[in-house]
């Protein structure tokens, strides 16, 4: 009898289905992902000057736009607001915690966020932490973060060198810079006039590339 | 019945001496209260008695004088010296030889009453009803009434300032935070339940803990919106006595609320997502608890030229306007900036670069932008900027520091 019933039951495990996504606002980065996805951990990662700020400012931006409230923990003090307020970030609806380079301190204050709830995205930037450093927080701290964010309207973004969320994140995408563009002559009256960037889906494991440049301020 | 107190100049000690009669005091002029004192013979006796007892309590020389009604008080109180008891029903007699100028008439009414010959309140009480009517109106009237003594209306009594104290004195020191905090939760408690009863809540709380053989520790918490969820402020309390601790053992808990009206919030279903202010305040004093009061909030641009110049400050999550259509275009994206706080202490040397976890050759370079300013302040500034690009790709702001010559990394581009 016990054994009819267990065979009638489908232990196939279902992942759960993305209800929302918040756009960036960058329409290659939309087209390829849809944006990053409310209730869940999104990974995004690379090296120095390959986008990963870029691409999370203008989340928060769009974020902001629909009058959500957005909250970064910056694990590294590294966040600029005049860079923040020219991509479009309603400096007045963002949250910032500063944890000056301690990375545990930063999981602490946004596990204390997540269970606030409220926010329409939170950011964890672990971009300057050293990777040693970023490996050695726990995979049961991850599961914490994913848990907290789970069936909430909430994005958590963690921004970081290398993917260290791994199976707690539903999107994982990596930065690499593609080229950067200057004006004028080598030598002489040069001009930054803005980078490309390359985003790789990493997880889940389907093809998706978007290309996405950004301006310079000067 | 009621008394009337006058003393010019001493309004303050008038009324605090008038309400320890009875609940009923108006504030009639500037130097005169006047009260209810119904229902006081059980306690003191005769009029004159209440009368006596109210001016040994004043302290100062007043007039006291008590009347069945409050205008026939006023006018004695002000009229006579001392104390002085109006009989009932012959109101008008006693008080027959008051100047009438007393009782205040229009400067018109003053002077047709004076052309007339009207000196005193007997003059005017005795004239006929419907001749006074016909020629002073309704004025007049009233005039002629308050002469007599006659004059019937309600006390205006004056609002009791709203003090939203409680305070406790402990049977014995209390040195942890855990007993004090059952003090704090019953104080807590009676106060919310006051505030409530008046359709109020705190916009902000004092906490005063007299200490033994100490100064006494004060505290002051300030909400960002007004709350009435006595758990939220204990748990508040609780955050900042953790990091403010009191340097001696507790023998008496003070706490005081800032009433504020309650805030109305419009619900709909399109409302866009926001933190719950109750939720919100109580986690910011948490996470202040792990990385410091100054370094949460909402970051805000200082209007000035100096390179990452910002200043924080509370984020307000019922301030914020609603964003416009116009500026939901605006959103570019643009290159960010990582700062380095501090700015890393760098070594340039024709094309090559090095400080501390950055090193490589200059590959392509863009500047110098020279800006100054603050010249007139202690903390001038100026400084040529150059954007960098190592030749591993990464992208840095590097400047030079004029009045020093010494080379910084700012940050980088990401």
């Amino acid at each position: 009898m016990a054994t009819a019933i267990l065979q009638t039951i489908d232990f196939k495990l279902h992942e759960r289905p993305v209800l929302d996504f918040l756009p960036s606002g960058i329409a290659d980065f939309d087209t390829a992902f849809g944006g990053v996805p409310r209730g869940c951990v999104t990974d995004i990662f690379g090296s120095a000057s390959s986008g990963r700020t870029s691409l999370m400012l203008s989340l928060m931006a769009q974020a902001t736009a629909r009058e959500e409230f957005c909250a970064l923990v910056d694990a590294s003090d590294a966040f600029d607001p005049k860079s923040a307020a020219a991509a479009g970030v309603v400096l007045g609806r963002l949250l910032w915690i500063r944890c000056g380079g301690n990375a545990e301190n930063a999981l602490k204050a946004t596990d204390l966020l997540l269970q606030a709830g409220g926010f329409g995205l939170v950011a964890m930037d672990l971009g300057d932490v050293a990777p040693i450093t970023a490996r050695r927080i726990s995979l049961a701290s991850w599961y914490r973060l994913r848990r907290a964010v789970e069936n909430t309207p909430t994005s958590l973004v963690v921004v970081e060198q290398a993917p260290h969320a791994r199976a707690c994140a539903m999107l994982a995408v990596e930065c690499a810079r593609e080229r950067v563009r200057w004006s004028g002559t080598p030598g002489c009256s040069q001009l930054l006039r803005g980078v490309a960037f390359a985003v790789d889906r990493r997880k889940p494991l389907r093809p998706g590339c978007a290309v996405i440049e950004a301006q310079s301020m000067r | 019945m009621f008394a009337c107190i006058h003393a010019p100049g001493e309004i303050a000690r008038l009324i605090a001496c008038a309400q320890d009669f009875s609940p009923q005091v108006e504030q009639t002029d500037a130097g005169t209260v006047t009260l209810d004192i119904d229902g006081l013979g059980h306690l003191f006796g005769s009029a004159h008695e209440i009368a006596n007892a109210i001016t040994r309590r004043a302290g100062i020389p007043v007039n006291v004088a008590v009347a069945a009604n409050p205008d026939a008080a006023f006018h004695a109180a002000r009229g006579f010296s001392g104390t002085s008891i109006v009989p009932q029903g012959d109101e008008a007699k006693f008080l027959a030889s008051l100047p009438v100028a007393l009782l205040a008439p229009s400067e018109e009414t003053a002077e047709t009453l004076a052309r007339w010959g009207i000196r005193t309140f007997r003059d005017l009480a005795v004239l006929p009803d419907l001749g006074v009517a016909a020629r002073l109106g309704e004025e007049g009237v009233l005039l002629q009434q308050l002469a007599r003594g006659e004059h019937e209306r309600p006390l205006v009594p004056v609002e009791a300032s709203l003090r939203f104290e409680e305070e406790m004195e402990l049977e014995y020191p209390v040195e942890l935070l855990e007993p004090l905090l059952f003090v704090l939760a019953r104080l807590l408690g009676d106060v919310c339940r006051r505030l409530e009863e008046r359709a109020l809540a705190a916009i902000g709380w004092r906490v005063r803990l007299q200490l033994e053989n100490a100064a006494d520790h004060e505290r002051a918490i300030r909400l960002p919106v007004p709350m009435r969820n006595p758990r939220v402020f204990l748990k508040l309390i609780e955050l900042d006595l953790e990091k403010y601790s009191p340097a001696a053992p507790v023998v008496k808990v003070t706490v005081a609320a800032e009433p504020a009206k309650p805030r109305t919030a419009q619900s709909g279903l399109f409302i866009p997502l926001a933190p719950e202010p109750e939720k919100l305040e109580l986690t910011l004093a948490r996470i202040a608890a792990v990385v410091g009061e100054e370094n949460v909030g909402s970051p805000e641009l200082v209007d000035t030229h100096r390179p990452g110049a910002f200043r924080m400050r509370g984020i307000g999550i019922h301030a914020c306007k609603p964003s416009t259509e116009k500026h939901r275009h605006e959103c570019l994206f643009h290159l960010a900036f990582r700062a380095f706080r501090p700015p890393l202490a760098a070594r340039v040397q024709a094309d090559f670069i090095s400080a501390p976890g950055i090193r490589g050759k200059i590959a392509r370079q863009a500047g110098p932008w020279r800006t100054s300013g603050d010249w007139w302040t202690p903390d001038p500034w100026s400084r040529d900027e150059w954007d960098i690009e190592l030749t591993d790709g990464a992208l840095y702001r590097i400047y030079c520091d004029a009045q020093t010559g010494r080379w910084f990394i700012e940050g980088s581009y990401d």
